[in-house]
């Protein structure tokens, strides 16, 4: 029984940072419609930048300032040279796009930075801890908690600040949102800085797990079926979503892996999120699509 | 026909066929069988000519699910891999059968795959797809590694060619794999050319178009997705059975990665997407751009290039170009050259 919590609470707090992934997906899915497959590459170039910054002598602070700076900065290019262009095309062009842009950022990523593994130590020691004779790791505690402010923080934002009502205001009806003059390429640079510096925050924590490496872009692919599960334009969708993804795939490999021969992370996700999506095609928290002709 | 039109659609056709095209192609073909195994090196045949139609195959078969019927797909190395091994399997389970049928069974294998992964198509649409599709990549490359039967139980999954013998002929030299290869090529080139301009290819548009109103005009749409996915897999089963037996001799299932699907989703977007031809020339964009990458590379910096980073730039400019073909030009490549080819016809009376 013990092991049983044991596996279940770290899927949980695996789950937790898929969540933090899809999160950045949720945001500017609700914002303009695309799915973003570029955020993997996100993560991928904010940690390569951050680690690389402080290998070459700057402080964290520092780093983090010019990392944050430069994923706003790529935020604002992504909407002009992207966005802009592509603007009331049908959703596939905009997620080939973002797909082309994501081959964009990891070939400017290694090219800048190099392609070997940084190690990145961002000083939470990982001594497991036992609560009632269960380990539990200390780093995926602090995963989760950063998480937990990320999601709190921004939905106050989208709550409480004039941005927040604008993005409220386009998700629901970009037309209307237009029509009463709210700024919609500017809300567009906003959701994707926004986006960048949740990448930048899931890429330290990931980068501290596993190493910053070339890897980290395919995240991107753990987080899809985390966003199927949720729901694509649910902020709360993410977290159970992540944690639906991450508790089932980890009770999976460990009690029916070994039945079929192990390794059966890689796909149980998607075929988790593919019984999702024959029953409940908007996923647990999405709102469902109303077709017209 | 008060307007003194033919009465019926073949004769109105007729009014503006042009014979010099139908000539153009014939020569094409022609010349690729007959003058080009004349002139061409091996390097040649294994380096650029057969990965070329191997990979114009397969964009073909993805162009019919993606560029005609509409339905993304990030799977199609999925759908390859099911084709080599199922021709491996049937070429080495049933003794005595004839290549062709073994290839033609494998894509029948990879069709009835493309069938149950394009089942979700029913109640998803979008890039919603992308789940299923991905779903069929992952799972593929994990059944066809772990599961040791699929490749005979070698260790690692390798899988080898049989012999090229057809009608007691070999084609093993390269340029006998490369005139194997054109002939099935051109063979279901062909005939994916008649069925998108009948009624198939039709309803596939109407569906890529717009589904509800396919469906109201009486189109059945799940039937139609159906049968997409199933014609679009079994093109990517056999080019997938021609990239592992005809140009790479041996393959492991993580020859057929995402990073292949990816490769073959942007051979559309560059190429076109829905056109036959816009298949081919996406594929020898993609072919010939590394080593012109290469060549050029080399000329400018004379070797001093680290050769990750050469990656890594073919890598942006493909990138870029993605962005750039979907932003200017979304019907690819071969809308330029169709546009480049009025301007000419018309020219000089209207510029």
């Amino acid at each position: 029984m013990a092991f049983f919590v044991e596996v279940l609470v770290a899927g949980l707090l695996a789950g937790v940072m898929y969540s933090m992934v899809a999160l950045g997906f949720v945001l500017i899915y609700k914002a303009s419609g695309v799915f973003n497959f570029a955020q993997g590459s996100l993560v991928l170039f904010a940690a390569l930048t951050f680690v690389s910054l402080v290998e070459r002598g700057l402080g964290f602070w520092a780093a983090l300032g010019v990392t944050l700076a430069v994923m706003i900065a790529i935020g604002v290019a992504v909407e002009r040279a992207v966005l802009r262009p592509l603007v009331n095309r049908p959703p596939m062009t905009l997620f080939l796009a973002t797909l082309g842009l994501s081959y964009v950022l990891e070939g400017v990523a290694q090219i800048a930075w190099g392609a070997q593994v940084h190690g990145l130590e961002l000083g939470i020691t990982d001594v497991p801890f036992e609560i009632h004779g269960v380990f539990v790791s200390r780093f995926d505690l602090v995963a989760a908690a950063t998480a937990a402010t990320l999601v709190a923080t921004l939905s106050a934002l989208f709550k409480w600040t004039r941005a927040g009502l604008a993005l409220r205001a386009v998700a629901d009806d970009p037309l209307a949102a237009l029509a009463v003059g709210i700024d919609l390429r500017r809300l567009w640079a906003l959701v994707w800085a926004i986006a960048g510096v949740v990448a930048l925050i899931a890429g330290l924590l990931w980068g501290a797990r596993v190493g910053v490496q070339f890897s980290l872009s395919l995240i991107v692919l753990r987080a899809l079926p985390v966003l199927i599960i949720g729901g694509f334009s649910s902020v709360t969708g993410t977290i159970v979503g992540g944690l639906l993804v991450g508790a089932s795939e980890k009770l999976a490999e460990v009690y029916v892996g070994p039945l079929v021969g192990g390794g059966i992370e890689n796909w149980f996700p998607y075929g988790l999120a593919l019984v999702f999506l024959l029953i409940r095609p908007t996923g647990l928290f999405g709102e469902p699509a109303i077709e017209r002709v | 026909m008060s307007l003194g039109l033919p009465a019926t659609y073949g004769a109105q056709t007729r009014l503006i066929r042009r014979p010099a095209d139908r000539w153009a192609l014939v020569a094409l073909i022609a010349g690729a069988f007959v003058v080009v195994p004349q002139i061409a090196t091996d390097y040649w045949f294994s380096a650029i000519l057969i990965p070329f139609l191997v990979l114009g195959l397969v964009g073909l078969g993805l162009n019919l699910l993606t560029g005609y019927a509409g339905q993304l797909s990030i799977g199609s190395a999925a759908f390859m891999a099911i084709g080599a091994f199922a021709t491996y399997n049937f070429e080495l389970r049933v003794p005595g059968l004839p290549l062709l049928v073994s290839l033609g069974l494998g894509g029948l294998t990879a069709a009835a795959a493309g069938v149950v992964f394009g089942l979700p198509s029913l109640r998803i649409k979008g890039f919603y797809l992308i789940v299923s599709t991905l779903a069929a990549q992952f799972f593929v490359t994990w059944a066809l590694t772990k599961f040791g039967w699929f490749s005979n139980h070698d260790a690692s999954g390798v899988i080898s060619a049989p012999r090229l013998v057809v009608a007691g002929l070999d084609f093993g030299s390269p340029a006998g794999r490369y005139q194997l290869t054109l002939a099935i090529v051109v063979v279901l080139t062909l005939a994916a050319a008649q069925l998108v301009r009948g009624d198939v290819g039709r309803r596939w548009i109407a569906v890529r178009d717009l589904d509800t109103a396919a469906a109201v005009i009486g189109i059945p749409i799940g039937r139609t997705k159906l049968l997409a996915f199933a014609v679009s897999s079994f093109y990517c089963g056999v080019g997938g059975a021609l990239w592992a037996f005809a140009y790479l001799g041996t393959v492991e299932p993580h020859g057929f990665d995402l990073t292949r699907s990816f490769q073959i989703l942007f051979i559309i977007i560059i190429g076109g997407m829905g056109s036959i031809a816009g298949a081919y020339v996406g594929a020898a964009f993609i072919v010939l751009l590394p080593l012109a990458i290469d060549h050029v590379a080399g000329a400018l910096f004379a070797g001093a290039t680290d050769p990750s980073n050469l990656q890594n730039l073919q890598k942006i400019l493909f990138g870029v170009l993605i962005i750039f073909f979907l932003v200017k030009e979304p019907d690819g490549l071969v809308r330029l050259w169709r546009d480049a080819r009025a301007r000419l016809r018309r020219w000089p009376l209207d510029t």
